[in-house]
């Protein structure tokens, strides 16, 4: 427990940093939209009701949708971009979060600012026309201070939203208080979501707190409250920024970009791979809780240097195949492809397969005498199957059903904890599992085999972008992992990660994975 | 059509009432003097320049200007709503302050009023300040636009005497807005009764107290002198009945 706080407190001044960075560009990118088009459709009926539409339409799009809509967005853009003028837009990180934010952003200021300008007593107006001010005179020494309390009750509303929803932004890839949340939720390691929960919750409420000693001040009139409060604002942002600029220092060394989609795993290998690159004098940024579909876009489209995925989800989801082919030909197939289609180099299968699996108690196992799916399929109509949410409905599951006649006495499906405990207490005999998963290991399970090779194999490889693929840091730095890592060893790291008990993060678990593995070979 | 044909002429140190019901046109006339509505057709005069070749927000700092209501400004103290047009103006930081303690003197309201926000006075403080306001910037021309309408009679009859001195004693220029004849009676040394758009009587009140020959204007006239007849009629018959 206190091990799991400092882990969080480490990364506290950079997630922070972060996250302070893609909500106040939004929220002041929002403020330099919003207010000067408030201006006009408080002037102009029918700007206002276009506007106002268009703002309220984006508002009703979910916020994790409208980050994922800008990748592929900025996808085609940088496509045309790099046709028209030889560089590419990033699609990933700083730039969709901080463009989806902003537009979020912009409704409640812009709202409350139309509202707040329209609302002025037209007497008022007609006074500052009378006593001899210009328009310009007339908007900022009287609209504006009228309006501004009810502006100002906008922009607390897009502050405390924005940087709420900024913890949506590690989703595409942008580091921020959500790598928490995400990366918690994804290892069960229920400290690290509270914790981002509360340090995001307290942000927002600082900055809300000081946007309305602003509010105050100008209502009241008083310089000195709202000068305090935009102070506090400019240095609490100034203070939160610092880790950054010490970050984006002048180093010479490669600055690699590591991917890792969101289960603990990933987690584990990105963080071994991270290590290895520092340890050879390489920068490293990491992008977590990838989509598992943006990843190798990402990959292809060079915003991620190096991720690890696997064969079976490459061969369907990429390459769009439905056969099965023996492990080896699928890996020499698919090496083939991805270069030849996407660039995309594949450096090696690590050793292991994360595969769906079926899955037994050993004793049950071995008294019953079954090692394989053809031993169970015989066994079969006396035994239930325990499955995952989606395995009965998965293509491994008909081909394995089809090759080994399985036809079980009942089948159930559960949230993967629940399985695992239902295969404990002998509810279900048979479940599908991950083949990695540490709980195999842990729970005294036996994998049963597959002789006829009928499900898919899943190796885990290293895939590398177009632009690195003869990048001699990388692939030596990275290299010596390939084959090295065992089923075996994988488990227990998955564990170490997924355990209730002596939780490790990530980082240490990558750090006892990697013991006794070869050293970088000099390039 | 709120105003059709209507030609005034305003001599320098004139006391002018324009009065009629609403939507008679009289405010839109006083409007078209300082360009807060600019007439369709026809043409405005100051020592004969024609008003329209002006900067709009120029020709209003150099004419004093008494809302309906006031308009101060809420969020502005009685100092800052005081000094407004002599800040447009330009002038320094301490003739303005100076300008505003002169001005609450003249209007007889205490120094550390301001200080105070418009909210936290009378109605009667308020038009004070607006009047104030009005002032400040030394003009020669003030338009008032209903200036006492919403006070209670005596708060109305102490100020717009008080403003009738300092029309006299400034040599202003004064053109009043109301639709209370016996008010423009008072302090106006001339009226003029609009009707639809119209000018209806263009006269002085003494006047405007003869027999009318218009029904309307005789109308209008007839309120007040059977008002003020009673009223005699109740005082003389008070005196004669009164015990001894």
């Amino acid at each position: 427990m206190n091990g799991q706080l400092t882990a969080a407190l480490r990364e506290l001044p950079g997630f922070m940093a972060n996250h302070v960075l893609i909500s106040a560009t939004a929220l002041a990118l929002g403020l330099l939209i919003s207010l000067p088009l408030a201006v006009i459709a408080a002037r102009n009926g029918r700007v206002r009701v276009v506007v106002l539409g268009i703002a309220g339409l984006i508002q009703t799009i979910p916020s994790l949708a409208l980050l994922a809509l800008f990748y592929p967005l900025l996808l085609a853009l940088s496509a045309l971009t790099q046709a028209t003028f030889g560089t590419t837009v990033p699609a990933l990180g700083f730039l969709p979060s901080v463009l989806a934010l902003t537009l979020y952003a912009i409704l409640p200021i812009l709202r409350n600012a139309v509202t707040g300008l329209m609302g002025v007593d037209p007497k008022v107006i007609e006074a500052a026309d009378g006593v001899g001010m210009t328009p310009r005179q007339r908007l900022l020494q009287v609209e504006v201070p009228l309006a501004a309390p009810v502006v100002m009750a906008g922009v607390r509303t897009a502050t405390v939203w924005t940087i709420g929803a900024a913890t949506l932004a590690t989703s595409v890839g942008q580091t921020s208080l959500g790598n928490y949340i995400f990366s918690g939720l994804q290892t069960e390691n229920w400290v690290f979501v509270v914790f981002g929960c509360g340090a995001a919750t307290l942000l927002a409420v600082v900055a809300d707190q000081l946007l309305g000693l602003i509010e105050a001040g100008i209502v009241r009139g008083r310089t000195r409250t709202w000068m305090f409060g935009l102070a506090g604002l400019v240095v609490g942002t100034g203070l939160a920024l610092i880790p950054l600029l010490s970050a984006g220092g002048t180093s010479k060394s490669p600055t690699y970009v590591i991917g890792a989609k969101n289960f603990s795993e990933q987690f584990i290998l990105a963080e071994l791979m991270g290590a290895r690159l520092e340890a050879a004098g390489s920068r490293v940024v990491r992008k977590d809780s990838l989509g598992s579909a943006v990843a190798f876009r990402a990959l292809a489209a060079g915003d991620l240097d190096v991720y690890v995925d696997y064969s079976g989800t490459l061969w369907t989801n990429v390459l769009g195949r439905t056969d099965v082919l023996p492990r080896a030909e699928l890996l020499s197939e698919l090496k083939r492809a991805l270069m030849q289609r996407h660039g995309v180099t594949m450096l090696g299968s690590l050793g292991f397969e994360n595969a769906y699996v079926l899955a037994m108690n050993a004793p049950a196992a071995n008294a019953s005498g079954i090692a394989s799916m053809a031993d169970l399929a015989l066994k079969a109509p006396q035994l239930t199957l325990g499955a995952d949410l989606e395995f009965l409905s998965r293509p491994e599951w008909s081909a394995l059903k089809s090759a080994y006649g399985l036809n079980f006495k009942g089948e159930r499906s559960f949230n993967p904890t629940f399985m695992y405990r239902a295969l404990q207490t002998k509810d279900v005999d048979v479940i599908s599992a991950f083949s990695s998963d540490g709980r195999i290991a842990a729970n005294n399970l036996v994998v049963l085999s597959d002789p006829k090779g009928a499900a898919p194999s899943y190796d885990a490889i290293v895939l590398l972008s177009p632009r690195r693929a003869n990048d001699a840091n990388l692939v030596s730095a990275l290299t010596p992992l390939v084959g090295a890592i065992t089923v075996e060893a994988m488990r227990e790291a998955n564990l170490r990660v997924d355990r209730d008990q002596a939780k490790a993060t990530p980082k240490e678990a990558a750090a006892a994975l990697g013991t006794g593995l070869p050293p970088t070979r000099a390039p | 059509m709120a105003v059709d044909a209507v030609s005034l002429a305003v001599p320098a140190g004139a006391f002018i009432a324009l009065v009629g019901t609403s939507g008679s046109g009289k405010t839109t006339v006083m409007k078209t003097i300082n360009r807060l509505i600019d007439p369709d057709r026809g043409v405005v005069r100051i020592g004969g320049v024609a008003v329209g070749a002006l900067d709009a927000p120029t020709l209003r700092r150099q004419i004093g200007y008494v809302f309906q209501g006031g308009g101060l400004f809420p969020h502005m103290s009685v100092g800052q709503n005081i000094g407004v047009t002599p800040r447009l103006l330009g002038w320094p930081p301490d003739k303005i302050a100076s300008r505003v303690g002169e001005l609450l003197e003249l209007v007889e309201l205490p120094q550390d009023v301001a200080g105070r926000f418009p909210a936290q006075l009378s109605g009667g403080q308020q038009q004070r300040v607006a009047v104030a306001r009005a002032l400040a910037a030394r003009p020669n021309i003030v338009l008032m636009d209903e200036p006492f309408g919403a006070l209670d009679p005596v708060t109305r009859d102490i100020l717009g005497t008080a403003y009738k001195g300092m029309h006299s004693a400034l040599g202003l220029t004064t053109v009043m807005v109301t639709h209370d004849i016996q008010e423009a009676i008072l302090l106006a040394d001339r009226i003029v009764i609009m009707r639809a758009g119209r000018v209806l009587a263009d006269v002085t009140p003494q006047e405007l107290l003869q027999p009318q020959v218009d029904p309307d204007v005789a109308a209008l006239i007839a309120v007040p002198l059977r008002h003020a007849r009673h009223i005699q009629d109740m005082i003389a018959a008070g005196v004669r009945t009164a015990p001894s």
